[in-house]
């Protein structure tokens, strides 16, 4: 077996073993790993709770031509416009739908990549894609054309939670599409899980909890359900139609899926996501190191020297610029030091591992509201590093990190 | 200078919306005072407050010239005056400084408490009353039915009583006829020393202190040397002159005109309103009589929201004072609120007025403590303590007893809720006095109850019950001894200052329990469980819990997610910015205000 982390300097103990999740040492490494997004927006129709940039089936539909073709081409144009930067270790094909794309398709999108940055090997190659779109010859070509791990929008084994979420897969396809993966040979699958919506009963997520983990993943994230701006279930909440999630509910159900992933042999090494050892998902532990990445596609944001753009939203603006030769950029934001510094930590804690506390970290546990966060069990200390204690209440961290001045440290 | 013979002064007394200061529009126009295109409808309500609210707070004051159909020419000074329960102190000076009084009815709603009260006050002062009935022409008017009803409170005989349509002007002329005819001239010593009174005063940012007197005897010029009597200060008369309505400098004012001086001071507590001027050297050596320092009834701690506006808050109350004889305040501290005032008002509605001022005028944002009357405070060692504020009364062990003020009720209602108002009365601790029938369908009734337990909503609640036909006044009545009990509140086993009150014992569970109720809800969660008590002394009487925050962290954080949630932490943060520290309890500006709202 090649070594998965080719930019990580094992630590003398990590040596023998692949590093957990949660290791220290792997965490940081991940601030120089490189890495790629690439954005497929098409989805059959959009889900109540979902805010991405999202082409739906119907509007999809509306269109006299297949945008599809025309959209790998731009893709593919926008990749060919980058700097040539690489190899990468990680690349992530998410959506919207990515399985809404033919293999062919996909695989004219990946060979862009690794024609212009060059993929390295044991780089992890991951999809997201639905458990209704199972079909043992479509995903027996993505690993042909170089998917190494697939990420199953899962959400819930409960047919009255999937319905509520707006899902169209049956529970049991899931577990099918599982089984299938590994069949094919995706080395990595991991499952999404939401929790929180009001068709939600305790029993039921841990029901859904329990099929997962039965399921034998190899990362396991769960999310508590959000209302984001401008979503139909915004709406709803709003007019009164659905209530909204009870934080204290999420909070009993996140407490539930952490005992039962943990006993289960998964790490914790983000407040959402679980792994076994050597499969975090890459991509993410770059972000959340604060390393550089790239986006490509619909409303895709990338990171690099300080710099975090972000690509136009609307189908037709994105295909238009990249048609015309010109950089599909709707904006860029360039950090100041400070800035940067309190984005390292804000990032950097929402994962086990912590954070090299640095001056703006001994100057987090000096002030009034470290103090308190120290006192509440919240905020710790293991040597160097701060650590979020209770992960469900680290954006009362964020928010202390956020009211530091630089004038403090 | 004006003769004697061809003065007249004179108020208007009216309940709120009667249409007085629609009546005094119209005079405005008929006289010619205010060209047509410059009439704005209630033009004496200065103030933006006035104007929204509909209701006159400061007393102003006009001179018209008035040529009478017997070809003489009048200078007819009209002094206006507030119109609620809260400012009848204003009513009495300007009640001070006119010889009569026009008496405005609304010809559908008839005659109300406090429009009787001010009419009892003007016909004790000696002003000669002119009856009007207002607002003939509506549908509703019952003009002969509310004559019969006034001659029956004040006398006369029903043809006395004037038919006026202040909007549509019907009536107005011979209204300002009987001005003339039926009013007295001032009386005056108009050669003796100046004796002048100050009854009403505002303070201009370029001129300083604005007074408006009426001159009693002698008279006042520009460049005089004057005496302030009551603060023995001494200036100049930079400018004098009378008001038209706009200040018109004439140099002059003679025995028995109204008017203003300018004397240049800036000092804001050098001039009291109800002060007498004088000459310097060779003036008056009795000031007039007649005023008292009003008294304030209710009092409130104010705290700025931001502790560096507490300079502010001090000089916006020291430029308020000089409009507003009736508002005192003293430096206080408070654990939860820090540095403010403790301020004394006339009344809520004072209270509202005030506060609204200074946070719209001086662009303060206040937190105002639950109001509180002065209660007596009868120590075991002998002494007596005025207790203004819940902090300043003492440990029960050091009391013999607590005494609360006391006042005289007059309610008038319609017959047919004589029950309901019986009950609320009952509810509030009142003993029942006089009941007085005024014709078949209405009733004067009299009570004695605790201050404390007037001021709150007992004006709302006697309004609800009734419909609002009832109308209220009333009166101080001295102190009476109570079974009064301080109520703390605690947050986290801190008590919190800004929300003690001094309650009455059979009230004490009720406040403790809403309280407890409201912070519950206003008080966001925290990283603790925050126990929130009601307790008299060591007694729990009340308690609530705010359980700990469990989940705050945004769940999902990607690549694409960064600077989103950075805004959306960076949002979150801002609204945390207005709290206040209680112990170790974070608590909302907002809570403190929604807490202590005392309409709920």
């Amino acid at each position: 077996m090649s070594n998965p982390w080719p930019n990580h300097s094992p630590s003398p103990v990590a040596e023998l073993a692949v590093p957990s999740p949660d290791d220290p040492v792997l965490a940081d490494a991940a601030a120089g790993w490189r890495s790629a997004y690439v954005h497929i927006p098409f989805c059959r129709r959009r889900c109540p709770y979902c805010d991405f940039a999202v082409v739906a089936g119907d509007e999809w539909a509306r269109r006299s031509d297949d945008p599809t073709d025309r959209y790998v081409d731009a893709v593919v144009g926008e990749i060919a416009m980058e700097e040539p930067w690489g190899p990468l270790d990680a690349v992530n094909l998410g959506g919207g739908t990515p399985t809404a794309l033919s293999a062919d398709q996909l695989g004219r999108v990946l060979d862009a990549v690794a024609e212009r940055f060059g993929i390295a090997p044991g780089a992890e190659v991951s999809i997201e894609a639905n458990p209704e779109d199972w079909d043992q010859n479509a995903w027996a070509d993505l690993v042909a054309i170089g998917f190494t791990r697939v990420s199953l929008g899962v959400q819930s084994f409960d047919p009255v939670v999937l319905a509520a979420l707006g899902r169209s897969h049956h529970p049991k396809m899931a577990a099918a599409a599982v089984a299938g993966a590994r069949r094919v040979g995706l080395g990595s699958v991991s499952l999404d899980l939401i929790y929180g919506s009001e068709a939600e009963t305790p029993a039921s997520w841990a029901a859904t909890v329990a099929t997962a983990l039965r399921l034998d993943p190899d990362h396991l994230s769960g999310y508590a359900l959000t209302v984001e701006r401008g979503t139909e279930l915004s709406r709803r909440v709003g007019a009164g139609l659905a209530a909204a999630p009870d934080p204290d509910h999420q909070a009993d159900a996140y407490e539930l899926l952490l005992a039962a992933a943990t006993a289960a042999g998964l790490v914790h090494y983000e407040v959402s996501n679980f792994a076994t050892p050597g499969h975090p998902c890459r991509y993410n532990m770059a972000t959340w190191a604060q390393g550089e990445y790239l986006g490509f596609g619909l409303g895709a944001h990338g990171h690099g020297s300080g710099v975090r753009t972000r690509n136009l939203r609307r189908l037709d603006a994105y295909l238009d610029a990249v048609e015309q030769g010109r950089r599909p950029r709707a904006g860029a934001e360039t950090q100041p030091a400070w800035g940067r510094e309190q984005e390292r930590l804000i990032l950097g804690l929402r994962r086990r591992a912590g954070v090299v506390a640095g001056a703006i970290g001994d100057t987090l546990e000096r002030s009034h509201k470290g103090r308190r966060l120290t006192a509440a069990g919240v905020l710790a200390r293991h040597h160097d590093r701060l650590v979020v204690a209770r992960p469900l209440l680290t954006d009362e961290v964020s928010r202390a990190v956020l009211s530091l001045s630089a004038d403090d440290c | 200078m004006t003769d004697l013979a061809r003065i007249r002064n004179f108020c208007i007394i009216a309940h709120i919306d009667h249409g007085k200061s629609t009546l005094a529009d119209r005079f405005l126009q008929l006289t010619g005072a205010v060209a047509e295109r410059d009439m704005r409808h209630q033009l004496l309500d200065t103030m933006d407050l006035e104007r929204e609210r509909g209701i006159t707070i400061k007393a102003n004051a006009v001179r018209l010239d008035y040529t009478a159909t017997n070809g003489a020419r009048y200078a007819l000074n009209l002094i206006d005056t507030p119109g609620h329960v809260d400012f009848s102190y204003e009513v009495s000076r300007s009640l001070a400084a006119a010889e009569g009084a026009i008496l405005v009815v609304d010809a559908t709603q008839g005659i109300e408490a406090q429009t009787l009260a001010n009419a009892y006050l003007a016909i004790e002062n000696g002003l000669d009353i002119i009856p009007v009935v207002n607002k003939i022409d509506l549908p509703a008017a019952e003009p002969d039915q509310v004559a019969d009803q006034i001659v029956g409170v004040i006398g006369g005989s029903g043809d006395d009583v004037l038919r006026v349509s202040a909007k549509t002007g019907a009536g107005v002329p011979e209204l300002l006829e009987a001005i003339v005819a039926r009013l007295p001239a001032p009386t005056a010593d108009v050669t003796g020393p100046l004796r002048a009174l100050v009854f009403d005063s505002y303070y201009d940012p370029y001129r300083g202190v604005v007074c408006h007197v009426r001159v009693v005897d002698g008279t006042l010029a520009r460049g005089d040397q004057i005496l302030y009597m009551a603060t023995a200060e001494t200036a100049t008369a930079d400018e004098v002159g009378t008001l038209t309505p706009s200040p018109s400098p004439g140099g002059r004012l003679g025995a028995g005109e109204v008017g203003y001086v300018i004397s240049g001071i800036k000092e804001i507590d050098l001039i009291r309103v109800g002060d007498t001027i004088t000459h310097a050297g060779r003036g008056a050596v009795t000031a007039l009589a007649g005023y008292r320092e009003p008294k304030p009834m209710v009092f409130s701690g104010l705290f700025p929201t931001e502790g560096d506006d507490f300079e502010r808050l001090r000089e916006a109350l020291e430029k308020l004072r000089l409009n507003d004889s009736a508002l005192v305040y003293q430096a206080e501290t408070s654990r939860a609120l820090g540095f403010g005032f403790r301020c004394g008002f006339l009344g809520l509605l004072h209270m509202e007025i005030v506060r609204e001022r200074l946070e719209r005028e001086y662009d303060l944002d206040l937190v105002a403590t639950a109001p509180s009357v002065e209660y007596r405070a009868n120590l075991t060692e002998g002494s007596v303590l005025d207790v203004r504020s819940p902090q300043d009364l003492p440990d029960p062990v050091r009391l013999t007893s607590v005494s609360e003020p006391m006042v005289r009720v007059m309610i008038l209602t319609p017959t047919e809720f004589v029950g309901t108002v019986m009950e609320l009365v009952r509810l509030r601790r009142g003993e029942m006095g006089d009941m007085t029938y005024l014709g078949p369908e209405r009733v004067e009734l009299h009570y004695r109850i605790p201050l404390a337990e007037v001021v709150f909503d007992f004006f709302d609640q006697l309004k609800s019950r009734t419909r609002g036909y009832a109308s209220l006044d009333y009166e101080p009545s001295g102190y009476q001894e109570a079974d009064l009990v301080k109520v703390e509140i605690l947050l986290n086993g801190t008590p919190v200052d800004a929300f003690s009150t001094i309650v009455h014992r059979s009230r004490a569970f009720n406040y403790g329990r809403a309280m407890v109720d409201r912070l519950r809800q206003l008080i966001p969660r925290q990283l603790f469980d925050i126990p929130v008590q009601a307790a008299i002394g060591p007694r729990v009487i009340a308690r609530e819990t705010i359980k700990a925050k469990r989940k705050d962290v945004i769940a999902k954080c990607y690549g694409g997610d960064i600077t989103r949630k950075r805004k959306l932490l960076e949002k979150q943060k801002a609204g945390k910015r207005r709290m206040k520290m209680v112990g170790n309890v974070e608590v909302p500006q907002e809570a403190f205000i929604s807490a202590l709202r005392i309409d709920e």
